[in-house]
């Protein structure tokens, strides 16, 4: 439970007027329990601050009290967890939160209050927490990292909680093509996009804001001769008149990828308490576009002075975007600005004209423009030129100590706005992997070599002022669709002013007492610089491994220049000496569910369902998953104890009766051409010219380096036509393989394939009583006798009265056997008619176990024994392969490698004790000797209980293989600690002639 | 990533699976030294920075192979045409969405 923190709060510092809020619309909403209210229009940040909540965090490691640093989406302080239960978010950004009714936040990283954390005497062990704490602290003994090192860290150490429930909420994935993606709509995203709109261009404006305009409101100038949010409603009015413009709200372009591809994530829901019905929270944009016009402004960065974390202390920007546009007085007393640049004197101004006391201005330059420092003298404010802050204190701030003329003076202030210039917003130009330019007029690092089709336009592109922006937007615009052909119409500039932009690079108060932070979220500080520079981690990689500098969830947005900065004032070398900094995608955090989108639990991908499927569970079939299909596993009946049991009667049924089974799944392939049976001869191992039309064949195929690659059944429907079966799993790997051997090693022969897996239901027909049940459903004049339709005949039909059919007989259970293939809307009604038909014979049905048990009893290889590492002598299929042709991985199965005698060959295996338990993985060792790696012989590949026989049974790959029958092992689990003796037999367990599958 | 599918159009690279090395020819079988040879081409990769034509195969759209140059450093995709036609000239490479 979180206790009150009665301190936390004062009366309202929300301005008597003005601001971009909706004063008829409160907010009611909650941080840790305390009842506050805002308006609509607020950010949580901005509500805060108005209800005079100045303490909102404890730092990372150091558990400083901390408040809100900025405005945007570059905040490393302000972090709450908000929503509760399921939809507990942690680590969220109070200044990106917008308000609504019944919000609830709470601070993160306390314990047990906010206002007094048991755990800031941290700050007091703060050395041990600096640069390379973790490296030189816990190097050994390292059996004291998992049990004390590491649960004391995430302790002291961290951030917010994740929800501990399934996440409730819906995302979606989308997306969109544009001629022109606009990133950013503050004056020169406006400007390009109505540029844009005009000459008829596709158009997506995209910003992360809820109200577009960027520092058109924060800023408040007048264009055109009005306050600016007037002419933005007039552009974004103009902009919803053209119906090729899309204009996304709430919408962070977070990644730019290969193509003009961009990656974005709108917030559909986020401002909500929760989602309306059938709304996704978030939605997750690919959006492809021709090109990318990169507006997305500028951040502006913090100087490094003692205490410059203090709540109270804000980057001026922020202070300034507090009062125009959210009328948030940032402090109620008093504030002191703390600048090397003219913005903040502006900021000043307004803060001053708005009613906020201002006490002094301090810059670190001796001279400035009378035209800035006269109207702030004017309102009473102290202007201290060539001075600095060196020291803030309370744990609220309440003193500000500032060096000036030699001498050290206090200020009583409660805000302290500092700015130590702006940082062009290059990130997304370094997605790609190119690095931004050092500009020493501006200094600051500018957009270096860009994504293809990207244009950099306004202040991410160095412009910082108002005319610039808004004239850089337009041209960068007309020349990216000139590029793409469209007439551009010309048009005014609207008119509006340049704010002074003059700066001297000033990053670190030398003078500072207490810490000084680098990066606030990481906690890094000057002196962690130093010691990173002292021990030689210098070059800026190592800096921030070491120190952590820029790691956080924020990327360093406010830190990585400042670091680079002191680092490179410790080495005497420049700032493009020192190194630049780069920034990956997401540009701002992204949920992991807006990238999973809708793809989660059931439909994280299609179930595949088998035509006879709802036949299937109207019989009580137990589903499996094989790869995306779901098979009938088996089908239990009453009083059945267990699977076991069921599946030994499903496959006493095929051996004694008739048995069932959904084959569909197999993959099939239609192939036909003059050359068709060519291709046969290339890609299986064994001879196909001489297959007669109306026969199969069992293939086997390789992949080129001689490795079985799959096996299955092919028939010869016409003299140009095939039917081919491939395994279920590989169905997808054997069409692309002959798409391969067709277009990419002989485009010159004359075939052509299609899937044809989904067209056809194909169900086996298994049993001694299989050809009776057949001849009930198989339209006249077909004979089914064995003469006319022997072994491995095939052909199309008609059967219940003219539905098209087609016949194989085929045997994968070793039984007189066939496989008969319908459209697949048919397999429904196929399935009931054979059952109807073998009603007299108890026919039964069968699932992927009974399967499994006939094929491990006559010794087929399967999934476990093709997996990959398997020649065809291994599988004992070598005497299958022609000498008289070539086919894909003859040479390279002639490997003597792979010839060798001794590799691990398909054998059987029985265990001696009667009614021994076989486990599938038991390694193989010979009796006597040791069980270690030397004497490991082989393995178990598949196992069964047969009921036929009534013992166990088991397939291996042994060493020598086949010439061990006889042989006795010892069959070793070292997982379950188990081990039975075996002996070494032929893999065919049933029917070793192949007489049944003839009768 | 897009590839210009001179069947399809620019499609996403999610649409395609990658095999490599489009310059290996499948060497003649009855070479005598067809063993070494075959090492070669089913092992040997050169791996080189800049342009590389290879294999992609389009399994979610039209299933041609087709013969792509793409650099390496930059995923900047130059050519596109179908391995089945290796002399056709390029079509579709227009990065028209
Ligand atoms: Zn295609």
């Amino acid at each position: 439970m979180t206790a009150p923190t009665a301190q936390n709060t004062g009366p309202s510092r929300r301005l008597a007027k003005g601001g971009l809020i909706d004063r008829s619309q409160p907010l009611e909403f909650d941080f840790d329990g305390r009842p506050l209210s805002g308006v609509a229009g607020d950010t949580l940040a901005s509500a805060l601050l108005a209800n005079g909540v100045t303490l909102v965090g404890r730092s990372f490691k150091y558990h400083r009290p901390r408040g809100i640093l900025t405005a945007g989406s570059e905040e490393p302080n302000a972090l709450v967890e908000l929503r509760s239960g399921a939809r507990r978010e942690p680590n969220t950004r109070a200044t990106m939160v917008e308000l609504y009714d019944r919000l609830s936040a709470t601070s993160q990283n306390r314990w047990p209050s906010l206002e007094h954390d048991a755990l800031s005497i941290n700050r007091l062990a703060a050395p041990l927490f600096g640069a390379g704490f973790y490296y030189k602290t816990f190097m050994w003994p390292a059996a004291l990292w998992e049990r004390l090192y590491e649960p004391l860290i995430r302790r002291a150490a961290g951030l917010g909680r994740a929800a501990d429930h399934e996440d409730p909420d819906r995302y979606e994935k989308a997306t969109a093509h544009c001629d022109l993606l606009v990133i950013g709509a503050g004056p020169a995203g406006l400007m390009a996009a109505l540029t844009a709109a005009r000459s008829g261009a596709r158009v997506i404006l995209a910003d992360e804001d809820f109200r577009l305009g960027g520092r058109l409101l924060s800023d408040a100038p007048e264009v055109d001769g009005a306050p600016a949010p007037l002419w933005v409603d007039r552009v974004l009015g103009e902009l919803a008149s053209f119906p090729d413009v899309t204009v996304m709200p709430r919408t962070t372009v977070f990644g730019v990828y290969d193509g003009g591809t961009y990656g974005a994530v709108e917030r559909v829901s986020d401002h909500r308490a929760e989602p309306l019905p059938w709304q996704p929270r978030q939605r997750l944009w690919r959006i492809v576009a021709r090109r990318s016009l990169l507006a997305a402004g500028a951040i502006e960065r913090p100087i490094v002075f003692g205490g410059n974390d203090r709540p109270g202390v804000m980057m001026a920007g922020a202070m300034r975007a507090y009062a125009n546009r959210f009328a948030v007085a940032a402090a109620r007393e008093a504030v002191a600005v703390f600048a090397n640049n003219d913005s903040a004197w502006s900021a000043a101004r307004d803060l001053s004209r708005l009613g906020v006391r201002v006490a002094a201005v301090i810059d670190v330059r001796e001279r400035v423009d009378p035209a800035l420092t006269a109207p702030l003298a004017a309102a009473g404010a102290r202007l201290m030129l060539g001075s600095r802050v060196i020291a803030t204190s309370g744990k609220r701030l309440s003193v500000v100590e500032v060096l000036t003329g030699g001498k050290r003076e206090t200020l009583k202030v409660d805000g302290l706005a500092m700015s130590g210039g702006w940082s062009p917003t290059v990130n997304l130009t370094c997605h790609l992997g190119s690095r931004p330019v050092w500009n020493d007029a501006l200094s600051a690092f500018l957009p270096g070599s860009l994504p293809p089709g990207m244009t950099v336009a306004g202040a991410a592109n160095g412009r910082f002022g108002l005319a610039a922006c808004l004239a850089d937007g337009a041209a960068s615009a007309t020349a990216a669709l000139a590029d793409l052909g469209f007439a551009v119409p010309s048009a005014a500039l609207p008119r509006a002013d340049d704010d002074p932009a003059g700066l001297i690079p000033f990053w670190h108060v030398a003078e500072s007492k207490g810490a000084a932070f680098v990066d606030h979220q990481n906690d890094v500080t000057a002196k962690d610089i130093a010691i990173a520079h002292r021990e030689g981690f210098r070059a800026v990689e190592h800096l921030k491994r070491y120190t952590t500098l820029g790691m956080a969830t924020d990327q360093g947005k406010t830190a990585n220049l400042t670091g680079l900065a002191i680092m490179s004032a410790l080495t005497g070398k420049d700032i493009p000496e020192t190194g630049t900094t780069m920034f990956r995608p997401p540009y701002s955090p992204v949920a992991i569910g807006a990238f999973g989108g809708s793809h989660r639990g059931k439909a994280f991908r299609p179930t595949r369902l088998t035509p006879t499927h709802g036949w299937a569970t109207e019989h009580g079939a137990v589903f499996v998953e094989t790869g995306p299909w779901l098979r009938a596993q088996y089908f239990p009946r009453p009083g059945e104890r267990d699977w076991l049991e069921t599946v030994n009667r499903e496959v006493t049924a095929v051996r004694t009766g008739v048995g069932l089974c959904d084959v569909s799944t197999l993959g099939k392939i239609d192939i036909q051409g003059p050359d068709a049976a060519t291709l046969l001869e290339r890609v299986y191992i064994n001879g196909w010219s001489g297959l007669e039309v109306g026969k199969a064949r069992y293939g086997v195929m390789l992949r080129e380096d001689g490795m079985v690659m799959d096996d299955g059944t092919t028939a010869r429907l016409g003299p140009t036509h095939f039917v081919m079966t491939t395994t279920t799993a590989n169905a997808v790997k054997v069409f692309q393989h002959l798409e391969h051997a067709l277009q990419v090693l002989w485009p010159e022969l004359d075939a052509r394939i299609a899937s044809v897996s989904d067209q056809w239901a194909q169900i086996a027909v298994a049993g001694p009583k299989a050809r009776e049940t057949l001849a009930r459903i198989v339209d006249a004049p077909f004979d089914l006798g064995n003469a006319a339709f022997p072994y491995m005949a095939a052909a199309e039909l008609t059967v219940l009265g003219g539905l098209r059919a087609r016949l194989f007989r085929l045997s994968f259970s070793g039984e007189l056997a066939y496989e008969i293939a319908v459209p697949a809307r048919q397999g429904d009604r196929l399935v009931r008619a054979l059952m109807d038909a073998g009603a007299p014979f108890g026919i039964t049905p069968y699932g992927t176990e009974a399967l499994g048990v006939l094929r491990i009893e006559k010794g087929h290889a399967a999934g476990n024994e093709l997996n990959g590492q398997t020649t065809a002598h291994d599988l004992g299929l070598g005497r299958m392969m022609s000498g008289k042709k070539d086919f894909i991985g003859r040479v390279m199965s002639n490997r003597p490698g792979l010839r060798d005698p001794d590799r691990p060959a398909l054998v059987g295996l029985r265990p001696l004790p009667p009614g021994a338990r076989l486990r599938a993985g038991s390694h193989l060792i010979p009796v006597g000797q040791p069980t270690d790696a030397a004497n490991d012989q082989g393995y178990l590949t598949s196992v069964a209980h047969s009921p036929t026989l009534g013992h166990a049974i088991g397939l291996a790959l042994l060493a020598g293989g086949p010439r061990r029958i006889g042989e006795r092992l010892r069959a070793v689990d070292p997982l379950r600690n188990e081990e039975v003796e075996v002996e070494v037999c032929n893999p065919v367990f049933v029917d070793p002639q192949g007489e049944k599958l003839r009768v | 990533m897009r590839i210009p599918c001179p069947y399809c159009g620019p499609r996403d690279a999610h649409e395609f699976t990658c095999l490599g090395d489009a310059t290996l020819t499948r060497p003649d079988p009855a070479a005598p030294d067809a063993a070494s040879a075959f090492h070669d081409y089913v092992y040997r990769r050169d791996n080189p920075a800049g342009p590389h034509r290879e294999l992609w195969y389009h399994g979610g759209g039209c299933r041609s192979w087709l013969e792509v140059t793409r650099d390496t450093r930059t995923h900047a995709i130059t050519d596109a045409r179908f391995a089945a036609d290796r002399s056709s000239a390029a079509q579709g490479t227009e990065d028209r969405p």
